[in-house]
């Protein structure tokens, strides 16, 4: 099933592929070993002339095992989840680059703060739909809603995050690979929902000197 | 049977039609009418569904009702032909559509057929009383729900369509009429305010069951002898009670911020729009155990029944049903992972969901402890509640994986979710039908006709899980949910095949429900004549007449001990019913 996964193009899509891999495993043996239970006592227990059913109220032991050892099970479940999600989510690294996201009905903006790095200076620069990003580097995102909640969503880099009316919210993520990945907005905001989308194009450091020479040429 | 019939038919005459049938007070009757309703709406929200996977599977092709039609029909200005201009839908009707879908299964199917319909018909029986302690309030509570049936229906017809803004209606798209970008802000007004009237009707019930369970028991029924269904329904009402209210609170704060230019959910007035999430999904999840616990108690009615066996473990089956209840109470951060909350509060939220799915866990084994060592049988509602524990492990298997915070940033509103909400709460039909094929023959006095009933068993589970299950496939592939056209993205071009497929499936899934319309409807009027106890089942339900006369019982009973005595050393036969006294020794039994 999990070879449906998009491709993973930044640092911490192995992480959460790793989790999501563990949970799989997990729970894929717990769905065989229930439905393998489940089918056999069906057929084993199905009715039979002169073999009544067993009386019997339960099993103090057994019921004490299938109540600790799942507890056990997801208890560790969340601890494992915990720390890849702190690190995604909690804890952002300082950015190499950072964008104010805009989103609004139906589409992204994408604001650069331009050569002296402070946004709402004179050579900030937007880009309607297009962001552009250095590979291995890490990308700060601000994100802003001027009108209803939006979801910032890049299947490919496996970032997910709400953007608010009202709240900047922070999000981050370090490209891995070269390439256009695109963004989709994954949350309802209205009859233009489906089609709001950008694009990630992911440049080389090379190539991304060359879009930042392109875009602010006088500096 | 010719004595009861006698008694039904004086009471008839005693009363009149309208009393009898409308403004009936009797528990038995306002449970039908409740199932009525509730299969009425199963019926919209089915149709409903199958105009989304047409849009789905063949995106703004028209549907096939085109050609119904004329050239200048198509033209014109009735409600159809602008809101379906040439048959197809378009992407305001598509997000009305998903929106209504979901409210409506969730709202006024499931929560009625539970609580309302078998609630009402099984709660007073089960115990042992006449009737429910308020019988006055328990038509009120019906008859206030019915308006709220109806404006939910009418909003379809009101200038810019029906509520669209999902079921979970976040703000700020909800809140300001105009992000909606409809004709008109009825849609989400009355969403609003039918759901506010279905709170009071939802109010009125639970106090209306917790008060008949703690003071209406029969001699004899002490709370650890209750069948385990009513023990669901007694948790199920007490959450109502509490939650519902949150919902109401909540949505009467929209209304204002829609209708009176309040800012609740508005931060350009100082609101927050995290602030209705969080009083939406507080109420939510209770809701969503609200929905399952029914069919939790209805499964564990019928397995001991056809495994002839006790169930495995009746108080741990309680103590999980009051846990689940306790916890359900601080898991609701679980659907704002990546809203902007905080995410600290994020990991809390993982480990108490993580921790409200072990109580799932023991009932599902507990389930299968049930089936171990007995005597099994497959009628229709057997099949049904087996139908039940398979979808249940499924979707609370999937739910792990949204629960562990970082796979769900990647999972969150995709179809994944759309796949876990399909096998848990789509998987509660499976409970709803078990229950019909079970205790029809005591709400109507027939047997519904059993092979068609396995027809309709067979096709639905293979429909189901062909529809169902690839939707997991689509969420992996990072297919969002909520989207009119999946065309719209490159990344998704590859996964359509598996639309189309789901597509194709679900029509049959929908088509198969016609075995149990044909099957419901016919033996409503000329199925066989039930007889009393026709599944020897022991619970005090099947010791009135079917269908049971006004007052339940013929003579009142007492009961002597739990109601999953079967194939007790104590008697000859596999089963010993709740009011049978045994001259034993050891009388007494479990429980
Ligand atoms: C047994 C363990 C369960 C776990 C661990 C679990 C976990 C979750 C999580 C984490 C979400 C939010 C996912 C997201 O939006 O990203 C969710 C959504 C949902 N769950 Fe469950 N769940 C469980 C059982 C159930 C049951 C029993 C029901 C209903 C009867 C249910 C109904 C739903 C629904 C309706 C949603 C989606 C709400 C929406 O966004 O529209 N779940 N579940
Ligand atoms: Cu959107
Ligand atoms: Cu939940």
């Amino acid at each position: 099933m999990l070879s449906w996964l998009p491709e993973g193009v930044s640092t911490y899509a192995r992480d959460i592929d790793l989790v999501f891999y563990v949970i799989y495993y997990i729970t894929g043996f717990v769905f065989v070993l229930v439905t393998v239970l489940l089918v056999w006592f069906l057929i084993k227990y199905r009715r039979q002339e002169g073999r009544p059913a067993v009386y019997s109220h339960g099993n103090t032991m057994l019921e004490l095992v299938w109540t600790i050892v799942p507890a056990m099970v997801f208890i560790t479940l969340s601890l494992v989840s915990q720390s890849t999600w702190a690190r995604i989510k909690a804890f952002a690294p300082p950015g190499d680059v950072e964008v104010r996201v805009v989103a609004k009905q139906f589409g992204w903006e994408f604001h650069y703060p331009g050569p002296d790095g402070r946004f709402d200076t004179e050579d900030d620069k937007m880009f309607e739909g297009e962001l552009h990003v250095p590979v291995n580097k890490v990308v700060r995102l601000y994100l802003r809603s001027q009108d209803v909640i939006h979801s910032v969503f890049i299947p490919n880099v496996r970032l997910k995050q709400d953007a608010v009316p009202g709240r900047e919210i922070l999000a981050w993520f370090e490209a891995t690979k070269p390439g256009r990945y695109e963004i989709p907005c994954a949350e309802l905001c209205g009859p233009g929902h489906s089609g709001m989308k950008g694009w990630l194009t992911v440049l080389s450091a090379e190539e991304y000197r060359q879009w930042v020479e392109a875009q602010w040429p006088a500096s | 049977m010719s004595e009861a019939g006698a008694a039904v038919h004086a009471e008839h005459e005693r009363e009149g039609f309208v009393r009898h049938y409308i403004f009936s007070k009797d528990h038995k009757m306002i449970g039908r009418q409740f199932l009525f309703a509730g299969l009425v709406m199963l019926i919209v929200g089915g149709l409903l569904a199958m105009m989304i996977r047409w849009q789905l599977g063949w995106p703004e092709t028209p549907l096939p009702i085109t050609g119904l039609f004329s050239e200048e029909f198509w033209d014109g200005d009735s409600w159809l032909a602008q809101t379906l201009p040439y048959g197809t839908i378009t992407s305001e009707f598509y997000n009305a559509l998903f929106s209504m879908h979901a409210t409506i299964m969730i709202f006024f199917v499931v929560v009625p057929i539970m609580v309302g319909a078998f609630g009402n018909f099984l709660v007073p029986i089960m115990i042992g009383a006449r009737d429910m302690a308020f019988p006055t309030l328990n038509m009120l509570s019906f008859w206030t729900a019915v308006p709220a049936y109806i404006l939910i229906l009418l909003s379809f017809f009101v200038p810019g369509g029906a509520a669209a803004a999902g079921w979970t209606s976040y703000s700020p798209l909800a809140a300001v009429p105009d992000y909606l970008g409809v004709a008109g802000p009825w849609g989400v007004n009355l969403w609003c305010i039918s759901l506010i009237i279905l709170g009071f009707s939802s109010l009125m019930g639970s106090i209306n069951y917790i008060t008949t369970i703690v003071n209406m028991r029969a001699p004899g029924m002490t709370w650890f002898r209750l069948p385990l269904i009513v023990w669901a329904i007694f948790i199920v009402s007490i959450l109502l009670l509490l939650a519902f209210p949150v919902l109401t609170a909540a949505l009467g704060m929209l209304l204002f911020d829609r209708l009176f230019g309040t800012h609740f959910f508005l931060p350009e007035g100082g609101g927050d729009p995290l602030l209705w999430q969080h009083l939406f999904w507080f109420f939510g999840h209770p809701e969503v155990y609200i929905l399952v616990l029914p069919a939790m108690g209805v499964t564990s009615e019928i397995l001991p029944v056809f495994a002839r066996k006790p169930i495995f473990g009746y108080r741990a089956m309680v103590y999980s049903m009051i846990a689940i209840a306790f916890l359900s109470w601080i898991v609701w951060g679980h659907h704002m992972f990546q809203s902007g909350m905080d995410p600290a509060l994020g990991t809390a939220f993982t480990l108490t969901t993580m921790i409200i799915a072990v109580p799932s866990a023991i009932k599902t084994f507990n389930w299968l402890g049930t089936l171990w060592g007995g005597s099994i049988r497959f009628p229709t509602p057997m099949l049904f509640a087996l139908g039940f524990v398979f979808l249940f492990t499924i979707g609370g298997l999937s739910g792990i994986f949204m629960a562990s915070t970082p796979v769900d940033i990647f999972i969150h509103d995709t179809y994944y979710i759309v796949a876990h909400i399909h096998y848990v709460v789509a998987g509660i039909i499976f409970g709803i039908f078990a229950a019909i094929y079970y205790w029809f023959p005591k709400m109507f006095g027939r047997m519904l006709n059993e092979t068609l009933g396995k027809i309709h068993f067979f096709l639905t589970f293979v429909f189901f899980n062909l529809t169902f299950f690839p939707m997991h496939f689509l969420g992996v592939g990072g297919h969002m949910r909520r989207i009119y056209n999946p065309l719209h993205y490159e990344f998704l071009e590859p996964l359509q095949g598996i639309n189309v497929f789901i597509s194709v499936m679900a029509l049959c899934l929908g088509a198969s429900q016609l075995f149990f319309l044909a099957n419901f409807l016919w033996s409503l009027f000329f199925g066989r004549r039930a007889s009393e106890n026709p599944w020897q089942a022991n619970t005090l339900e099947w010791t009135a007449p079917s269908p049971p006369p006004h007052g339940n019982f013929l003579t009142a009973p007492v009961v002597y001990r739990g109601p999953y005595e079967y194939s007790s050393p104590e008697v000859a036969e596999d089963w010993l019913p709740q009011t049978r006294r045994v001259e034993v020794a050891s009388a007494g039994g479990h429980g």
